[in-house]
């Protein structure tokens, strides 16, 4: 219960902090937007060609987006110092990491909402009828990357390279999460039932449980200084 | 220590010599493939050993973090080269063979893209460590990467192969016994014998290297 409420007051101090700042999630607004008009310059106005690789771009979308943003979960901490404020918060130093997680989902998934909000209305897809199986898909497979990409923001907040070492800690790590969303959500905007894709939920549901496991167990020796 | 270490040198130096001639020599050559299919006793060998070398890591990664033993962390750096080094001559081999029989250096099948994704995982995990300065961080944050990584492995594995398969089927080990001649078997078993010397030689070395720079720098 007190690793809860704790949990709970890193997210709430974060939403607080980005609610009065509103930095992070305006920047990414527009990145989002400006990552259509890459998709769209890139493939062109062939509607066929568009949809055959709409998950995989979908996906792109999430995860460059999702780099960015998980990118910057301690960058408060750091640039204002407040490295040693939260290493002195007392008790568990996992429900930092539990707090920072949740912080991390609820942004991505606001993103994702906005990217595919936006996907809607520039490619104008009819999606209505998938949503719900989207949204399955989307919420497993994002627990899965924000939960390693939270852990390895702590790894790599110290590091003096830390926007490239990100990127290229996180990613391979993530092709599992990747293959399995990307297929999925393929699946599921075909209209195919969520049965068909059972197997890849599984692997997602799977991966979610080990990746948030192996955080919490592990984040308390990123902590230390 | 270092005598224990040079007599590992020796032994895979034999062992090797052994298997090259075994490979090369007397096993016969195969019937479909011809004499391009000796590169497997090189191939084999070098992914058991890489496959080994990430296991290492990740229980002295473990270790590490349970015990803040620093030759714990040597270990997992030393073997983390070392797997990296036998990943690469995975996929080097894997290329050489791949082109003649299947008429590519790559293809996206499920078992070459489970061991890039193992190289460039563990190419990040050597990043990381050099990237970080202070030597005790660099031992923790490595460690938690050692582990990550190692629990990605069955994940890697599963999703490549419902992604796509077109590999070579085991044929070693499958069920109903082994489809190779018994030569070909003991070839093959000399060779992984030389591979594990040479992959305990080399972590031997590697960690007794690190230490040393260790020293020095202190």
């Amino acid at each position: 219960m007190i690793f809860a409420r704790r949990a709970w007051v890193v997210v709430w101090k974060d939403l607080l902090v980005e609610r009065r700042s509103k930095e992070t999630l305006n920047a990414l607004f527009f990145f989002s937007l400006l990552l259509l008009f890459v998709f769209q310059f890139a493939l062109g106005p062939d509607r066929e060609r568009l949809a055959a690789t709409l998950p995989g771009l979908l996906w792109l979308g999430f995860i460059l987006a999702g780099l960015l943003g998980l990118g910057r979960t301690f960058v408060v901490e750091r640039e204002n110092d407040c490295w040693e404020g939260l290493l002195l918060a007392p008790g568990d130093k996992s429900a930092i990491y539990v707090g920072k997680l949740a912080g991390n989902l609820l942004l991505m998934l606001v993103v994702e909402a906005m990217l595919l909000a936006l996907f809607v209305i520039f490619f104008n897809l009819e999606i209505a009828a998938a949503l719900p199986g989207l949204a399955l898909v989307v919420l497993l497979g994002t627990v899965g990357f924000a939960a390693v990409g939270t852990l390895f923001a702590a790894m790599t907040a110290q590091v003096r390279a830390r926007e490239l070492l990100f990127p290229v800690l996180l990613l391979p790590v993530q092709v599992p999460v990747l293959l399995a969303t990307v297929k999925a959500t393929e699946a599921v905007l075909l209209g195919e039932p969520l049965g068909a894709v059972a197997h890849w939920l599984k692997l997602l549901a799977a991966a979610d449980v080990i990746y948030v496991a192996a955080g919490v167990l592990t984040f308390d020796f990123l902590l230390e200084s | 220590m270092t005598r224990a270490t040079s007599v590992f040198g020796w032994l895979a130096a034999a062992g090797l010599l052994a298997g090259l001639v075994m490979g090369f020599g007397v096993a016969p050559r195969e019937a479909t493939q011809g004499n391009v299919q000796r590169i497997m006793y090189l191939h084999v060998p070098s992914v058991w050993v890489a496959y080994v070398a990430f296991a290492v890591v990740f229980v002295a990664s473990i270790a590490y973090l349970a015990r803040r033993a620093e030759a714990a962390d040597r270990l997992a750096h030393a073997s983390a080269e070392v797997g990296v080094l036998f990943t690469g001559l995975t996929i080097a081999t894997g290329s050489i063979w791949g082109k003649p029989t299947w008429g590519t250096w790559w293809t996206w099948d499920a078992r070459l893209t489970s061991v890039a994704i193992l190289f460039v995982m563990y190419i990040g995990y050597l990043l990381l460590r050099g990237m970080i300065e202070e030597r005790e961080r660099a031992a923790r944050s490595a460690a938690v990467l050692g582990i990550i990584a190692a629990l990605n492995i069955p994940l890697v594995h599963f999703s490549v192969v419902w992604w796509r398969t077109l590999h070579q089927p085991p044929s070693l080990m499958k069920p109903g016994g082994s489809a190779m001649p018994g030569i070909m078997i003991v070839a093959l078993l000399v060779n992984f014998v030389a591979f594990s010397l040479l992959y305990v030689y080399f972590v031997a070395k590697r960690a007794r290297l690190l230490r040393l720079e260790e020293e020095a720098a202190a």
